[in-house]
């Protein structure tokens, strides 16, 4: 397809400010009188604070404050919340500890906010913090999820044995059944490693205070600025929302690590006023990210599956420990819970599923959503269990999953989510096609002549994303809704403004909501704004995480239109002294049906704002909607990983790696792709080299650095063979489902299974970096011995 | 504090700056250019990338006062009368970009590669000359496909 319309690979409109090093990220903002922040943060992994002595810091040059949890308690700020209440199966409700703005008199993790020197300069603010004198009597502690049920260690009083809450779905006494009379049962230990998200732009904030009008502004990293004045404004009480405006100017990344209202860009604002009005800009060094931006994944689990004599399916039960951290962060408690356990059906056809969830305080930070959150565990899961079942079961890895896929829509799976539309062989099979998986046989004999061991594996992943409906969430614990608005301002000339709840991180909404406009106004897609990321602009919004823009905030724009066009055909009708029901509007023009009247689109737009030959029509053009969700949106597709491996060094080589997905209907193919490249490297860095590692014995992290934690860099991921299918999703006009974390969800498995696969072994653990491949070499050579 | 003058994109600049004055706070915080990025503490993402004298440096690692008397290149000196650098235009082009945040620097590295290597350069030397610039969002593909073209270009 050419053209800028729906379906066109329209090169990105917000490129060229990004590329000429215009783009306006919140550390690029500086503000009048701007003063600094530098955080004192705790080096324990748990500890009492004896007392904390500010004087030194505070008579170092340029101090304008120093301020400590006595402070904000002075003030009753509240403290951060968690938003989504989970009740535990003996229905009591969710454990949550306190989690205040600066630390009162404990500390939970390395790193966990205790003051904050405010200054004139950023060095000045640095030097100070160091002065500060904070004495500490340590706590036992602990970084481990699995020893948190049973360690000395006790995070939170509210949490006697460190359980936030033991939850569980499906039906237990029925699986319990199945599993008695299965021909086979496939067992799985598993460890989802702890991953910290990375986005490049670290985390930053400006708190600004206005004397003259009692005003806040908060400029912030965040992928929902609507949110983060709704939690600020009503649970912190620093202000009602009418005071305060919360700007995302161009955002870094996110990933999900920028959902959540943290700490310190809530310190900058209510410090702002502390100090008499003047801006406080704090912007985290890489180390602070690594401390205290919110980690992801962290999960251990035991996984059965059982299959009858034919190897159908019958069963899954699982269990999972789930880290939490030191705290609940903003949506924490949704993730190991409605974001994993309903997507333990994967692509199958299992008729009993039964999941039961611990989630636990550990003395580490946050753990909270991050690129997939939930589903990409809840397909580790599935898929190690099918492949290895499959394997067990001696039969071909993909014919096992297609013999198992759900092949009638919709389908009611045992753990809430109702599939929509799919079809699950059609990307198996192209897959299967692109990858040449007839030809692997003899690759892997060609790799073998030169030492190296080949492997293959598969992964069929589902997601359910366009989060969501808000009566299913708010029935499920949510404390908010999960629609998401539009405004369509059509200006007198006929140009047109979209403002937007979603925030765009990277995901080039300014050229993809762009297409929407320009295909069903007819207009050139460079007379189309999109406005998003100010709360003084967009009235309302949700913001863009669970690949939810598309399916829910374009539609929210494609029913404005629709307002949009019923309006102007009145307006049009007035003009040509027609009837409404006899206009017709395509390709930009409204004609009167039978006639040669007709009018451009701008023509009208000028029409309806003159309001000279417009009767009693309200004069303008702007319509705004609303929309929620009828259901969740349900990516699918196959992920085909072949790998080569070298037993001297231990080294992963990805040798090919093909990706096909049913994300419905596409936009724009050439964002689409991207989204999923970027999304497979990150599953590939969760599968061979990122680990997060917290010290068991000092509690102190690792892995603070990007000397320590490995990123993938170029040189270690290849290009990608990627292909579509598409079933359209019935729930939105445009046929279209999420696609931004597809990529995460799906690969680490398939990458899994293509080294256990090389290396002839049933389990090895994520990351499978060239220490834990060798070792593994090692350990197959001396049991051959 | 020592006095540094240097050549930033074509302009002479002078300023006073403290001996610990990094190259990267005193074109971001001095000369208002904030094109070029701090991604890092370490020296390993590359989000800082500049020219000095005509080869790539991390700016975050670099002292303003060492850079007394350089010629210093940033992404918002690459365009020259309103037409974008070959490599700029070949970003867009490729979609080598996403949040934008490793962009530039992502840039001026592979137009130093282009520079030490030539403007055929295939996959592999691409991946390898780009080991000092981490991107979170792209996953390389693109930025490949982009250096590539890029390269042909310039």
């Amino acid at each position: 397809m050419t053209g800028t319309g729906v379906g066109a690979s329209v090169k990105r409109k917000e490129d060229h400010r990004f590329i000429t090093g215009k783009g306006q990220y919140t550390d690029d903002i500086n503000l009048k009188d701007q003063t600094f922040a530098y955080f004192v943060r705790s080096p324990h992994a748990h500890a009492t604070i004896k007392s904390i002595n500010t004087k030194k810091a505070a008579g170092m040059p340029g101090v304008l404050g120093v301020f400590t949890g006595e402070h904000v308690a002075e003030d009753k700020i509240g403290g951060l919340i968690c938003g989504w209440g989970i009740t535990s199966k003996d229905g009591s409700p969710m454990k949550a500890g306190p989690h205040p703005i600066l630390a009162v008199g404990k500390v939970r993790y390395v790193g966990d906010h205790v003051a904050v020197v405010v200054a004139e300069t950023k060095d000045q603010a640095k030097a100070a913090a160091a002065a500060v004198d904070v004495k500490y009597a340590t706590l036992p502690h602990n970084v481990d999820a699995a020893k948190a049920m049973s360690v000395k260690a006790q995070v939170h009083d509210v949490a006697a044995d460190n359980r936030v809450y033991n939850w569980s779905i499906g039906d237990e006494g029925n699986t319990a059944a199945v599993f008695k009379n299965a021909a086979h049962v496939t067992k799985l230990d598993i460890i989802n490693n702890r991953l910290i998200p990375n986005a490049m732009e670290p985390r930053a904030a400006i708190g600004s205070w206005d004397s003259g009008s009692d005003h806040y502004t908060l400029y912030t990293t965040s992928q929902n600025p609507h949110v983060a004045r709704l939690v600020i404004s009503a649970f912190h009480g620093l202000c009602p929302e009418h005071k305060l405006r919360v700007i995302a100017p161009d955002v870094g990344g996110g990933f999900g690590s920028k959902i959540f209202i943290y700490a310190e860009e809530v310190v900058c604002l209510w410090a702002s006023k502390r100090i008499g009005g003047r801006p406080i800009k704090w912007t985290g060094e890489r180390t602070e990210s690594f401390l205290a931006d919110a980690h992801g994944r962290d999960h251990v689990t035991k996984a059965e599956l059982a299959t009858d004599s034919s190897g159908k399916i019958t069963g899954l039960r699982v269990h999972t420990t789930a880290s939490m951290g030191a705290y609940l962060s903003t949506f924490a408690s949704c993730v190991p819970t409605y974001l994993y356990a309903t997507l333990l059906s994967g692509q199958y056809n299992i008729p009993n599923i039964y999941a039961e969830v611990d989630a636990v305080y550990t003395n580490t930070a946050p753990v909270d959503a991050y690129r997939g959150a939930g589903r990409p565990e809840a397909t580790y899961v599935v898929e190690r269990l099918v492949e290895t079942a499959a394997r067990e079961l001696k039969m071909d890895p993909a014919e096992f999953r297609r013999k198992n896929f759900i092949t009638q829509f919709p389908h009611q799976t045992p753990v809430i989510m109702c599939y929509d539309a799919g079809d699950y062989d059609a990307s198996l099979r192209k897959a299967q096609e692109m990858a040449d998986v007839k030809g692997f046989a003899a690759r892997k004999a060609a790799s073998a002549k030169k030492g190296l061991l080949r492997g293959l594996g598969y992964s069929a992943y589902i997601e359910a994303c366009g989060i969501a409906p808000s009566a299913a969430v708010g029935s499920l614990g949510a404390g908010v809704g999960l629609w998401e608005s539009a405004e369509v301002r059509v200006n007198a000339v006929g140009t047109v403004e979209i403002l937007t709840g979603s925030h765009s991180h990277g995901q080039g909404h300014e050229t993809t909501f762009a297409q929407l406009v320009s295909d069903r106004l007819g207009i050139d897609i460079n007379n189309v704004a999109v406005v998003h990321g100010d709360t003084d602009k967009v009235q309302m919004g949700m913001g863009t995480y669970g690949s939810r823009s598309g399916a829910v905030g374009m539609h929210a724009i494609s029913k404005a239109l629709d307002k949009i066009e019923v309006k102007a055909k009145k307006v049009a009708a007035a003009v040509m002294e027609a009837s409404t029901d006899d206009i017709e509007f395509k390709d930009g023009t409204f004609t009167v049906k039978g006639t040669d009247k007709k009018m451009a689109f701008y023509e009208v737009a000028l029409a309806s704002y003159v309001a000279h030959k417009t009767g009693d029509l309200e004069p303008g053009l702007k319509e705004t909607s609303f929309h929620d969700p009828a259901n969740f949106v349900f990516p699918a597709g196959v992920h085909i990983c072949e790998v080569e491996i070298d037993p001297d060094t231990g080294v992963t080589t990805i040798a090919n790696y093909t990706c096909v997905d049913d994300f419905g209907n596409l936009i724009n193919p050439m964002i689409v792709e991207g989204q999923v490249h970027g999304g497979i490297v990150q599953g590939i860095g969760q599968a061979l080299a990122e680990g997060c590692v917290y010290d068991a014995d000092s509690g102190q992290l690792l892995t603070g650095s990007y000397m320590d934690y490995q990123m993938p860099r170029a040189a270690n991921v290849p290009s990608f063979n990627l292909g579509f299918t598409c079933t359209p999703c019935p729930t939105n006009p445009m046929g279209m489902k999420g696609c931004g974390e597809a990529g995460a969800i799906g690969s680490p498995p398939a990458v899994i299974n293509a080294v256990t696969d090389a290396l002839g072994v049933r389990e090895i653990a994520m990351p499978a970096t060239p220490q834990v491949v060798w070792n593994t070499v090692q350990g197959l050579k001396k049991a051959a011995e | 504090m020592p006095k540094v003058t240097l050549k930033v994109n074509g302009k002479t600049v002078s300023g006073d700056v403290e001996g610990r004055t990094l190259l990267v706070e005193f074109v971001r915080d001095h000369l208002g250019l904030t094109g070029t990025h701090v991604g890092c503490d370490t020296s390993q993402c590359g989000a800082c990338v500049v020219h000095v004298d005509g080869k790539a440096v991390k700016s975050c690692t670099t002292l303003a006062a060492a850079c007394d008397g350089a010629e210093v290149t940033t992404v918002e000196g690459l365009a020259k009368n309103g037409k974008l650098h070959p490599m700029q235009e070949a970003f867009r082009e490729h979609h080598g970009l996403q949040c934008g945040f490793c962009t530039p620097g992502m840039i001026m590295s592979a137009i130093d590669l282009v520079k030490r290597e030539g403007k055929k350069l295939d996959e592999d030397t691409i991946r390898h000359g780009l080991e000092g610039n981490i991107c979170r969002c792209t996953g390389y593909h693109n930025i490949v496909k982009a250096v590539q073209a890029g390269a042909e270009n310039m």
